[in-house]
């Protein structure tokens, strides 16, 4: 592969859509300028605005504690209603906004990528009305530390973090046999309760192994047992107790004695238990192979090379789930450097590179999110724990094509004359520029159709 | 009038030819092979089959499902009455009106081949048609429309919402189609972008077809493209007298209002296409899913008013129309430990339409005793989703048996076309 094409890739498809400049700067193997991404520690995101799962959960659960204490008056009730989504939208607005604002501006386009990957792998979706507060805290605590290190670290903060266990109903799961149950049901009015199998399975067939992944329903329910007690503290009634907002392992609430999962035997050591069979798990052949095909299929094409996927799988398992050596290796894979727009963007791509390769700014709050309801992707957003789709088939719809097409209309006529789509197009298409978009450019009857051409280009469509 | 006459015409042709029911209905031919029109919705995070058709006549149900049991009919919040043994969600208000007009058919205890628990894995078996995830990349509805006899239409379906779901996925031409949010292009802008896209082989196809679906949304005298009413369907909620609902069940109602517009606005035009697919989600309740209230009843109350807005829309093309809701599989016959249910197997399907021949649940029903579950734990499946989908799909859009075995439901020989679902 010729460099030019190279960088294009290197800026369009493992990056986030060139921003001007940007293909200068590679000035020479696309490769080496993603590499150097991934020697600092990943940037944190920093604003004022933004605050802690825990301080946003902790003031969450007390509303809604103030909300089922007003529900004896109906005028109260009303009132009390709407101060939980108040209080968590604007935190919603401004994560989001500042998130977007990274993406937009970063000058290491692939750690946000890759972060923006971990982040829909292990999906949290404000579709539960407290996660409108959390989903953003979460990616800030729980995958981005963690996006330049080890699999297994940025397993356990995930499902460790109250998001995720808030997410996929963890928090009230209660081991049949704990101390707790027993208590619950000696009461007058006996409740029933015991496990909730979701987090577990999920973490199997979604976060870990994959589907096929040669588990069983049976280790699906004693994985559940497990993990019974991996809560989250300043609920009420039993359970009451704990730092309000953070993770909180209640030990009465856990399945007592050793258990079988993967047919590995488990002693029982209370939060411990769960610690070593994600240890396990993260560690685990089909693990490599689950997070090798997604990566693959995500850089490189939408069914990857077998070849590849089992190479970042080697990457994976030899290094102990060291993210960079296999990032290194999806890298050095030559099938990413074949095909040069292999992908089709999905909106959030098409959306984050249109700015990225206008330089437009991002204003805060609800303009910002705008584009992403209207392209059919908001953020933090998937319909299932799954997170969202990521083969062309899923995002190329006619009536989606067309939504993008106006949306880039209504961009080129804010924008006028503002911008030279002339000029931007070989910057931001590089050796992908075809010479009928150059040329429909060149054409265009106004300074604001070229944009609106350029956004809509093929090889602007797709990465 | 007239129809009604020709109505009552066909039925009484059907009575003749007897048990022929298939060849009768064939043999008599529609003198317009289009007249007919299908609508499907995926409810896609696992329907509750035992809270949304509640076999309240079961001795095991009150049992298993405590205080999330649906009552019996007579008691006050109780079931819907279907037929003294199964009950209706009380949510479902519409849906019991048509099924005491004969126009709702109820399958329960059916599961689609899938024996697994992933919501993903099970969708792709319920939309791909094979018997196994991730078998075939294209789906059995549009495989089926592809066999459709007659001559070939630009727009056989069109599926509402931006992209086109894998069931619709495949090689007849279909079209996905959403209101579109922002000014129209300009004629100009537009021709250029088409010259652009002469070189691309997926762009210029897609292009084509939205133009095309543009054409017949507003073919339908703007009626389509001013469906974009969301705030009806909470009105009409608040007017039924249904408690106001969470807030994700209002924008599902709202979503379901605009959906159903636009299904109806491309189903009535005689050149539009004849099918038209949509998908609704939430129906995942781990936790805190409420039996007579709460997040299951609230989301059934917004689908049900929006069935109820589709047949309104439709007007006299309704009895021409049969509209299937189903789900990837069930859930847990009992409550979990955080008062909800967990992935399960089989559940119930709903068939409704004036095209229906209904009034009627369809069960072999299995009974919800300990030994009685599947694995011990979930409603065992005795009814294939796939002998719903090909009687259907032959009785209703004539798609040919031969073709329904071997291209459209491949490897499902076992599974026997049910006869006589929609009327004659």
């Amino acid at each position: 592969m010729r460099e030019p094409f190279t960088s294009a890739i290197a800026a369009n498809r493992f990056g986030l859509g060139a921003r001007p400049g940007e293909l200068a700067a590679i000035d020479g193997d696309g490769r080496d300028w993603l590499r150097a991404q991934l020697r600092a520690e990943p940037p944190a995101l920093s604003d004022p605005q933004l605050r802690s799962s825990a301080q946003t959960l902790a003031q969450a659960l007390e509303l809604r504690q103030e909300m089922r204490a007003a529900r004896k008056s109906d005028a109260a009730a009303a009132a009390a209603l709407q101060k939980l989504p108040q209080f968590l939208r604007p935190i919603y607005l401004s994560e989001a906004s500042v998130r977007f604002r990274e993406a937009v501006s970063t000058t290491r386009p692939l750690v946000e990528r890759l972060t923006q990957f971990w982040t829909n792998h292990f999906t949290v979706s404000v579709d539960k009305e407290l996660l409108t507060g959390l989903a953003g805290s979460f990616e800030r605590e729980a995958i981005r530390p963690h996006v330049l290190g080890n699999f297994s670290d940025l397993l356990l903060a995930v499902e460790t973090h109250p998001a995720m266990l808030l997410y996929l109903d963890n928090h009230l799961s209660v081991g049949p046999h704990s101390e707790g149950a027993l208590r619950l049901e000696r009461r007058a009015q006996p409740r029933k309760i015991g496990i909730n199998e979701n987090l577990a399975r999920e973490i199997l067939e979604l976060h870990t192994l994959g589907v096929g992944g040669g588990y069983t329903q049976a280790d699906v329910t004693t994985f559940a047992e497990v993990i019974t007690g991996w809560s989250i503290g300043g609920e009420g009634g039993p359970f009451a107790g704990g730092e309000p907002g953070k993770f909180l392992f209640r030990p009465e609430l856990h399945e007592p004695g050793a258990k079988r999962v993967l047919g590995i035997r488990y002693a029982d050591g209370g939060y411990g238990q769960g610690v070593a069979v994600l240890r396990d798990l993260a560690a685990h052949r089909a693990t490599a192979r689950f997070i090798a095909t997604k990566l693959a299929r995500h850089c490189i094409a939408d069914e990857p090379p077998p070849e590849a996927v089992a190479r970042l799988a080697l990457a994976f398992t030899g290094s102990g789930g060291d993210l960079p050596t296999v990032y290194r290796a999806l890298i050095d894979s030559r099938e990413a450097w074949v095909q040069p727009l292999a992908k089709y963007k999905t909106p959030s791509d098409y959306i984050i590179s249109a700015f990225r390769g206008l330089t437009l700014p991002v204003d805060a709050g609800q303009a910002a999110l705008a584009p992403f309801a209207l392209l059919g992707q908001r953020s933090w957003a998937p319909g299932s724990p799954a997170g969202w789709p990521d083969r062309s088939a899923d995002w190329d719809g006619a009536a989606a094509l067309m939504q993008r097409i106006e949306w880039a209309d209504a961009v080129g006529q804010r924008l006028g004359n503002r911008r030279d789509a002339m000029q931007l197009a070989p910057q931001l298409l590089g050796a992908n520029l075809s010479a009928a978009t150059g040329s429909a450019v060149a054409h265009a009857a106004s300074a604001s159709q070229a944009v609106t051409l350029l956004l809509a280009a093929p090889e602007f469509m797709r990465r | 009038m007239a129809r009604m006459q020709r109505r009552e015409f066909l039925n009484l042709g059907a009575r003749l030819a007897g048990g022929a029911l298939l060849s009768s209905r064939v043999a008599f031919g529609r003198t317009d092979e289009r007249k007919s029109r299908f609508v499907l919705i995926i409810m896609r995070g696992a329907l509750d089959g035992l809270a949304t058709v509640a076999p309240y006549g079961d001795r095991d149900y009150a049992r298993l499902r405590g205080e999330f049991a649906l009552r019996a009919p007579a008691e006050a919040g109780g079931a819907l009455p279907l037929n003294g043994f199964f009950g209706l969600h009380p949510s479902l208000g519409f849906l019991q009106q048509c099924y005491a007009a004969r126009e709702l058919t109820v399958f329960h205890a059916l599961a689609s081949p899938y024996r697994e628990r992933s919501h993903f894995d099970g969708q792709d078996v319920l939309e791909n048609g094979s018997p196994r995830a991730h078998a075939l990349q294209s789906g059995w509805l549009n495989r089926a429309l592809a066999r459709v006899p007659g001559p070939a239409q630009r727009e056989a379906g069109v599926a509402l919402g931006q992209n086109v779901p894998l069931v619709m996925r495949g090689p007849a031409e279909v079209t996905s189609w959403s209101a579109s949010k922002l000014g129209a292009l300009d004629e100009d802008t537009l021709a250029r972008i088409t010259d652009l896209y002469a070189g691309d082989t997926l762009l210029a196809v897609r292009l084509a077809d939205a133009l095309a679906a543009d054409a017949i949304a507003s073919a339908d005298g703007g009626g389509t493209a001013a469906a974009v009413m969301p705030d009806t369907a909470a009105r009409a909620m608040s007017a039924s007298g249904t408690p106001p609902p969470a807030r994700p069940a209002q924008a599902n109602g709202a979503r379901y209002a605009e959906v159903v517009r636009a299904a109806a606005g491309f189903l009535r035009q005689e050149a539009g296409p004849r099918v038209a697919m949509f998908d609704t989600t939430g129906w995942d309740p781990h936790a805190n899913g409420g039996a007579a209230q709460g997040q299951l009843a609230a989301r059934l109350a917004a689908l049900d008013q929006g069935l109820a807005t589709l047949k309104q829309e439709l007007g006299p093309v309704w009895s021409d129309t049969a509209v299937l809701l189903v789900t990837e599989f069930g859930r847990t016959a009992a409550i979990n430990g955080t008062r909800g249910t967990d992935h399960g197997t089989a559940t119930a399907a709903l068939l409704v339409g004036g095209a229906v021949a209904g009034g009627r649940v369809i069960a072999d029903w299995p009974g919800l005793s300990a030994r009685a579950l599947y694995q011990g734990r979930d409603l065992a499946p005795t009814l294939d989703l796939r002998s719903v989908l090909k009687g259907l799909l032959h009785e209703h859009l004539l798609v040919p048996p031969p073709e329904l075995e071997r291209t459209v439901f491949p490897d499902s020989t076992a599974a026997k076309p049910l006869r006589g679902l929609v009327r004659a």
